[in-house]
């Protein structure tokens, strides 16, 4: 079993080894995936030491503190975040050596290629389609050709590599006719434009798929598995986006307590008490994601972190929002519509007016607030399901 | 703020869920809301063998009285496990008044004394029951907060408005302005210097009264800042653990509205498989579980004496509060016309969650005492 003394000196070994001063950040990077310190609850040889997820606080705060050079995770987040588990659980061999080192490196970002215009919330509706070509591709299966459009994509214009499903049976019903593979987005058939948002820059795109052509054994999971399979991708999505580790007063509410301090002369009533709530309404969010990890690290997952992202999703609203109030004339400003393509997504960045618009998508993306709740009633408290028309009915045959 | 985040323990040890199991089965077998109902109207303050079982055969009323007085030198951890399932079944019982906020005030004052010492043997055993005798709505973090003056024989007088569980108790804890400043005294309910005028309560499973003292007998148990400071620990810890109270009635509210929707069919469907229904559900579970962080949270401040306690109690408060009277508030809505009825038990944690919310301090006093303890001046 490997403890925090053992990954101690695991880490100090590493960092005699490739001293961070005289080491090119990328060697060191490597060095450090190599030596299983990477995330250290992943198999060994992929990065990890098999070693219990919560000791990874150890190891970060040994490299933080030698100065070590980290993996950028805002900007790789949907690699580190989604397509990592998804490999690691549904991934060949051959598939999990080629893709989870550049993916931890940062050397490949990913995006995903999920949403759709015409499948939103009901992701499984999706249109895109993957055909079987009868030519045989290295692997003796043949190569899928694909075709569709997907939209709100984070970082595709820097992705080298996407998790895409698409719909491989168009005659079965909708959850059991799709595929999970790995896209290669430098395939000429990508085309990716920026969407822009209504913060005024383009974090998001639209993909358009034209005969994208994707090899077998870039297949993640069985044919026709795919909904399954994204299911893992999509649980760790949430936990993702509203799972984050933060101190007391960490994220939005530290920049809205901050302001009140710096600013006595904008302090009214009404914002005090107001304030005060929101203080009270995150702190507990945060002592119920810190509940949860002590769960988890016992081994006994709670349910809790089906609803952290519902909680997020409302304080970022609700504590932006009371910050453009707060700043009264500044509140009238913005600090820039240019179209920009930022690299990643800093939820507590920029100013308060880009804060409250960027906190609109919080309960939307990655499962809306709506869904969510629906998740919590059915699958935490049993409740029974809406009744639903389209569950057996063959994809092609949904009105739409 | 500067000071580092502390790292509290925000689950349940094996010790507590075995406690937890032995005082919900005893609750489960005598406490049942029917008998609860039952008893609302009839002449007994509370119920004095639920009480006894609860307190002394299962030893819970000695949780936080250190061994050497006979208690079992637990911690308020284990107390408000006990107080999560006596919120869970709205037990009449006088667990928070005395086995919490009277045992707490005693332990702040000298043990060396006789009285002292023997007011913690008895209560460790839950013979005695003693209540410190202050309005329920006292905050903790406000000015001494006495209502009776002490001469310098030790006789009190003063009035005492709205006193939880005096009724049931043989001692009172008295905080009065002595001759030489702040002092607290115990004074038997015998007394007869002691009126006690009952009034009729909005949660009548924890009974309410009046206290006058006229010329009545006080021990003298602390004085000055002693008797400050062991004072303000009781509704401290009084508050901080009415939390767990708070997610227990919340958890049987949500639960057996979840049950209902799930059973009671309306439009030829069960009616919690409509979405408007649903959503406002998930949404309460949500709040429970954050409750559920923030209760214990507060207890293991408590239990571990931890510098961060005021503000963990305070933050306790101002969510738990709330949560629980939106729970009864929706299980009584949620079960429409059967929820509005006397039959049905839900209206007794209505009451005793909306009682509960102005018990030790509402919300917004704690929010008070929030914007001091971090640093958000009022305007």
């Amino acid at each position: 079993m490997t403890d925090a003394a053992d990954l101690r000196r695991r880490t100090a070994e590493l960092l005699a080894a490739h001293p961070p001063a005289t080491t090119a950040p990328l060697d060191f990077l490597r060095a450090r995936f190599d030596a299983g310190l990477a995330w250290i609850h992943f198999p060994e040889g992929l990065g990890g030491l098999d070693a219990p997820r919560a000791l990874q606080s150890v190891v970060d705060a040994e490299l933080a503190a030698a100065g070590a050079p980290d993996n950028n995770p805002g900007r790789i987040g949907i690699g580190l975040g989604m397509a990592a588990p998804t490999l690691l659980r549904y991934g060949t061999d051959a598939q999990r050596r080629r893709f989870l080192r550049p993916l931890w490196t940062g050397e490949e970002v990913w995006c995903q290629l999920f949403s759709e215009p015409g499948a939103g919330s009901d992701l499984a509706a999706l249109a895109t389609r993957a055909v079987r070509t009868g030519s045989a591709g290295p692997e003796g299966a043949g190569d899928w050709v694909v075709d569709g459009q997907k939209v709100w994509t984070s970082g595709a214009h820097h992705a080298r590599w996407a998790i895409l499903i698409a719909r491989t049976d168009p005659g079965l019903p909708k959850h059991q006719g799709i595929t999970y593979f790995v896209c290669d987005m430098t395939d000429p058939g990508v085309d990716v434009r920026p969407l822009r948002q209504i913060t005024g820059e383009a974090e998001f795109n639209e993909v358009f798929l034209t005969g994208v052509t994707i090899p077998d054994a870039h297949r993640l999971g069985e044919v026709g598995e795919g909904w399954r399979v994204a299911q893992t991708t999509l649980m760790n999505e949430r936990v993702a986006i509203g799972g984050a580790r933060t101190p007391r007063e960490g994220g939005m509410i530290g920049v809205a307590a901050g302001a009140w301090r710096a600013r006595p002369g904008l302090r009214t009533h009404d914002l005090h008490q107001r304030l005060l709530t929101l203080w009270v309404d995150a702190e507990v969010a945060r002592l119920t994601g810190e509940r949860l990890r002590q769960q988890l690290t016992k081994g006994q997952p709670g349910p809790e972190g089906s609803g952290m992202k519902l909680a997020f999703a409302r304080l970022a609203q609700q504590i932006s929002g009371w910050e453009v109030e707060f700043l009264a004339e500044e509140g009238l400003t913005y600090d820039d519509w240019t179209l920009r393509r930022p690299d990643g997504v800093d939820f507590t960045g920029r100013e308060a007016g880009y804060r409250y618009l960027r906190a609109k998508g919080n309960s939307i993306e990655g499962g809306t607030s709506e869904v969510l709740l629906n998740i919590v009633a059915e699958r935490v408290l049993g409740l029974p399901p809406e009744p639903r028309s389209d569950k057996d009915v063959a994809w092609k045959d949904l009105p739409r | 703020m500067t000071a580092p985040t502390p790292d509290p323990d925000l689950l349940y040890t094996e010790a507590e869920d075995d406690l937890r199991t032995a005082v919900r089965a005893l609750l489960t077998d005598r406490c049942d809301p029917a008998t609860v109902l039952a008893g609302l109207e009839s002449a007994t303050a509370y119920d004095a063998g639920l009480w006894r079982a609860l307190g002394t055969d299962i030893g819970t009323a000695g949780l936080l009285v250190p061994e050497a007085f006979g208690g079992a030198g637990a911690s308020a951890r284990e107390a408000a496990v006990v107080l999560e399932e006596l919120g869970r079944s709205v037990a009449p019982v006088p667990y928070l008044t005395s086995a919490v906020i009277a045992v707490t005030a005693l332990l702040g004052c000298d043990g060396e004394l006789p009285d002292v010492a023997r007011l913690l043997t008895g209560l460790a055993e839950g013979r005695t029951v003693a209540v410190l005798a202050l309005p329920l709505p006292t905050a903790p973090g406000g000015t001494y907060p006495s209502r009776v003056h002490a001469d310098a024989r030790g006789a009190l007088s003063g009035r005492i408005t709205s006193v939880a569980d005096a009724a049931a108790a043989q001692i009172l804890l008295v905080p009065a302005d002595g001759p030489e400043g702040p002092a607290l005294y115990a004074v038997d309910t015998t007394d007869a210097g002691v009126r006690y005028d009952p009034v009729t309560p909005l949660d009548l499973t924890r009974p309410l009264g009046h206290l006058t003292l006229e010329g009545a007998a006080g021990r003298p148990l602390a004085t000055g800042e002693r008797a400050r400071a062991a004072v303000g620990q009781a509704l401290l810890t009084g508050a901080g653990l009415l939390a767990s109270e708070q997610l227990g009635i919340a958890e049987w509210c949500l639960a057996e509205t979840v049950r209902h929707t799930t059973e009671r069919k309306q439009f030829g469907r069960a009616v919690g498989s409509f979405q408007a229904l649903k959503h406002r559900l998930a949404a309460l579970w949500l709040d429970v579980a954050s409750a559920r962080a923030a209760a214990r949270n507060a207890a293991d401040a408590l239990a571990t004496d931890s510098p961060d306690a005021p503000v963990a109690v305070a933050v306790a408060q101002a969510y738990c509060a709330p949560v629980a009277v939106r729970a009864a508030e929706e299980c009584i809505q949620l079960h429409g016309g059967i929820g509005m009825t006397w039959e049905h038990p839900a209206h007794l944690f209505l009451k005793r969650a909306k009682s509960d919310e102005i018990a030790l301090g509402a919300p917004g006093r704690h929010r008070e005492t929030l914007a001091e303890l971090v640093a958000l001046p009022a305007p």
